[in-house]
């Protein structure tokens, strides 16, 4: 036999790797597109939320049915992933199954393991498939996943499905070929899956089975690394990103919103308290809240790539629930498409920035900021801890400081601020007049007395 | 000792040179809302019983800025933030309860990154103390005997401050039977008005949000609701309204059920 395959394999992990490397490289970049935010404090709560949210799937199990797929899916992807490694030194080096005999028992237990996987991730895609476009889950249906979304959702489903078959059907000729006694086919002694479909090619020739069984192999491991690319352009890109996602969440109580520096700055120079800010400082300042992706962080930057669409978000979402505009996904999705928008356009040569558009008005409008009631419940469904509350505050700061575009009965109510120090407009000084009814009463006895 | 309610002021205070051991910050809702005023009553009232060493800003009190904040007025949060934090701070105080959280939230949370540090309660933490030191002694029967009674989770305390059991445990104090809502706890439902919403009409949508949570506090078929933040006061009354069922179903603040099973309300 000919070194050919090895070096059509060489070129094609070649390729691959190459497209990989460009793919990182160009999502790297657009999460670097946000801006700088510190955020490596307290490592080792980092770790720990990695571990249970990303690594333990923590989250996910709030719904037990899509957790257990979701589960067997992911434990799978992972642990089918160690067989890759085998494919990409047979593919080089020329050989086959090239643990096999090293392992020997522990090897037909492991191909048994895989096996036994493939099953349970082939059965998890199809319920999965049946659920997305049988069921009328409504997180799963609605009109912001039309078009690629809900077409990138099926189509993962469906790669999963023909990888793992891919790797069952190879599995039971490679072992029909051992039994046969064909050179080069270790006998594994007994895959119980694989074996139950040999069935299916028992009465084909051995020329036959061995195209099949190469075919197979060839179509699992360019699926792989096809798998690979694909996800970069993909809402699965979660399956990487949750980690680091994870390990940057906020570890702050989700109530508080972070203070601006550079607006203290300004106040407490206005309220005399330290020396107005230097004229280069403000300079730097840029503009405050967000208008476009570029003045978000890149951490909220990289939230958006990590998203799954999965939509627990807006299914807690009050606002959604009742019908308003909003809906969190929505938020995460558009600062992701806002965010190729501009880096695809820089890849092309241009600044992307300044094409006229924005993600406040061209992709998010004021009526869906308009709706949040900064409730957490969306942060709080999220399985990978997305914070799509901290974008929308950014983009009504922009809003309120920038274009003083807020609704009216905002303006309004900043008003009363300013001049009563209540939101409501009542006189200053009547605020205490509620302890005049209280004492005009006979104080009751203590408990104690 | 003087047989009428006090409510000290902290300029009170000041000029006899005491520091009382806590600051009841009223809130402007607390202050302002004729419906809330009865909390900040019951809640006064129960501090005066169990002899507690506190005192009020009084008019010195401003807006935390917490709705301008969500807003995003960033400007005119800080500008109150940061002339709350000058009063507090220029009458040394350590220790704040408050009965909204909203102001919990922001005094707790947002006013150390502008200097300002204390050790900030919401009031169902502050009643809880006392309960279990056993200085509130539940008497018990009377109207709530055995009644069901539900709890609403305030998105600012439950979610953003992990504040779950205190107001349970309140409420599990009182002779009542508690029954949960569907979404409890972490998946609480808003009531509606966070995030500044209380200011504005709501958006476009097919429904209220206060309607939606208060149809599922009626499911459970609890007599009373009870609330633990003047915004979710009004918006669950409101919604009780919306029902028409404003005769049976009463929407109460934790204080107040205290204050009533002590026999403090009137
Ligand atoms: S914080 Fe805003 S976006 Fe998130 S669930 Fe609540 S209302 Fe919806
Ligand atoms: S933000 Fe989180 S909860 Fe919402 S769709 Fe994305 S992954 Fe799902």
């Amino acid at each position: 036999m000919s070194s050919l395959p090895q070096i059509l394999f060489l070129l094609v992990l070649g390729a691959a790797g190459f497209i990989l490397y460009k793919r990182i490289s160009y999502i790297r970049k657009t999460i670097l597109l946000g801006k700088p935010l510190p955020r490596t404090d307290r490592p080792k709560e980092r770790w720990k939320t990695m571990a249970l949210v990303a690594f333990g799937q923590q989250k996910m199990f709030k719904r037990i049915g899509p957790a257990l797929l979701h589960l067997i899916i992911y434990v799978s992807f992972i642990v089918i992933n160690l067989e890759v490694l085998e494919f990409i030194i047979d593919g080089l080096a020329g050989t086959h199954r090239i643990f096999a005999s090293a392992l020997a028992g522990f090897y037909t237990l492991a191909m048994n393991l895989f096996e036994l996987l493939a099953l349970g991730v082939l059965i998890s895609c199809v319920a999965f498939l049946i659920r997305r476009n049988l069921m009328k889950v409504p997180r799963l249906s609605s009109a912001e996943l039309k078009g690629w979304p809900k077409l990138d959702a099926n189509l993962i489903l469906w790669i999963e499905i023909l990888l793992m078959i891919a790797i069952l059907t190879m599995n039971a000729t490679d072992q029909l070929l051992a039994y046969r006694g064909v050179e080069g086919y270790i006998p594994l002694g007994g895959l119980w899956i694989s074996n139950s479909i040999q069935g299916l090619f028992e009465g084909l020739s051995s020329a036959t089975l061995l195209f099949l069984e190469r075919f197979a192999w060839w179509f699992h491991i360019i699926g792989i690394l096809g798998f690979a690319i694909y996800v970069t352009y993909s809402k699965h890109l979660h399956i990487f990103l949750a980690f680091p996602n994870t390990w940057y969440s906020n570890l702050d109580p989700k109530g508080k919103i972070p203070n601006m520096e550079v607006v203290t700055q300004e106040v407490k120079s206005m309220l005399g308290l330290q020396a107005a800010p230097e004229a280069t400082d403000q300079a730097e300042i840029g503009r405050f809240g967000a208008k476009d992706v570029t003045d978000l962080s890149w951490v909220q930057i990289m939230n958006a790539f990590s998203c799954t669409e999965c939509g627990r978000c807006t299914a807690e979402c009050p606002a959604s629930i009742t019908g308003k505009k909003l809906s969190p996904r929505k938020i995460m999705m558009d600062t992701r498409d806002r965010a190729e928008e501009i880096s695809q356009s820089k890849v092309a040569g241009k600044d992307g920035k300044d094409d006229g558009k924005s993600l406040l008005g061209d992709y998010i409008s004021q009526e869906e900021i308009n709706a949040c009631t900064s409730c957490n419940a969306c942060v709080e469904a999220c399985p990978v801890n997305i914070d799509p509350l901290s974008i929308i505050i950014e983009l009504r700061r922009y809003t309120s400081m920038e274009e003083s575009g807020s609704p009216a009965q905002w303006n309004a109510m900043f008003q009363n601020i300013e001049t009563s120090f209540a939101p409501w407009k009542f006189a200053p000084s009547d605020r205490f007049n509620w302890a005049s009814k209280l004492n005009q009463e006979e104080k009751k006895p203590r408990n104690n007395e | 000792m003087s047989n009428t309610y006090q409510v000290p002021t902290m300029a009170q205070k000041a000029a006899t040179g005491e520091t009382p051991e806590v600051l009841f910050w009223v809130g402007c809702a607390g202050s302002f809302d004729e419906r809330y005023q009865a909390v900040t009553l019951a809640f006064t009232k129960i501090l005066n019983k169990v002899g507690i060493d506190f005192a009020v800003l009084g008019d010195e009190e401003t807006c935390t800025g917490d709705p301008a904040r969500r807003a995003g007025n960033e400007f005119l949060f800080q500008m109150q933030a940061i002339s709350n934090i000058q009063v507090l701070d220029g009458y040394q105080v350590k220790k704040i309860v408050t009965a909204c959280p909203h102001c919990f939230n922001t005094l707790k949370n947002e006013y150390p990154a502008l200097g300002g540090n204390y050790e900030v309660m919401h009031h169902s933490q502050f009643l809880q103390g006392l309960i279990q030191e056993g200085k509130i002694v539940m008497k018990g029967g009377g109207t709530f005997k055995g009644k069901r009674i539900t709890f609403h989770d305030s998105c600012y305390l439950g979610r953003a401050n992990n504040v779950y059991e205190a107001p349970r445990d309140v409420i599990k104090a009182l002779d009542m039977e508690l029954v949960e809502m569907k979404r409890c706890r972490t998946k609480g439902l808003c009531c509606g008005a966070g995030g500044a919403q209380m200011f504005k009409e709501p958006e476009n949508g097919n429904k209220d949000i206060n309607v939606e949570r208060t149809e599922e506090a009626l499911e459970t078929g609890a007599k009373t609701i009870a609330v633990g933040c003047p915004f979710c006061l009004t918006m669950m009354a409101d919604g009780v309204k919306n029902k028409e069922k404003e005769k049976e179903v009463q929407v109460l603040d934790l204080a107040e059920l205290i204050a009533k099973d002590q026999g403090l309300s009137g």
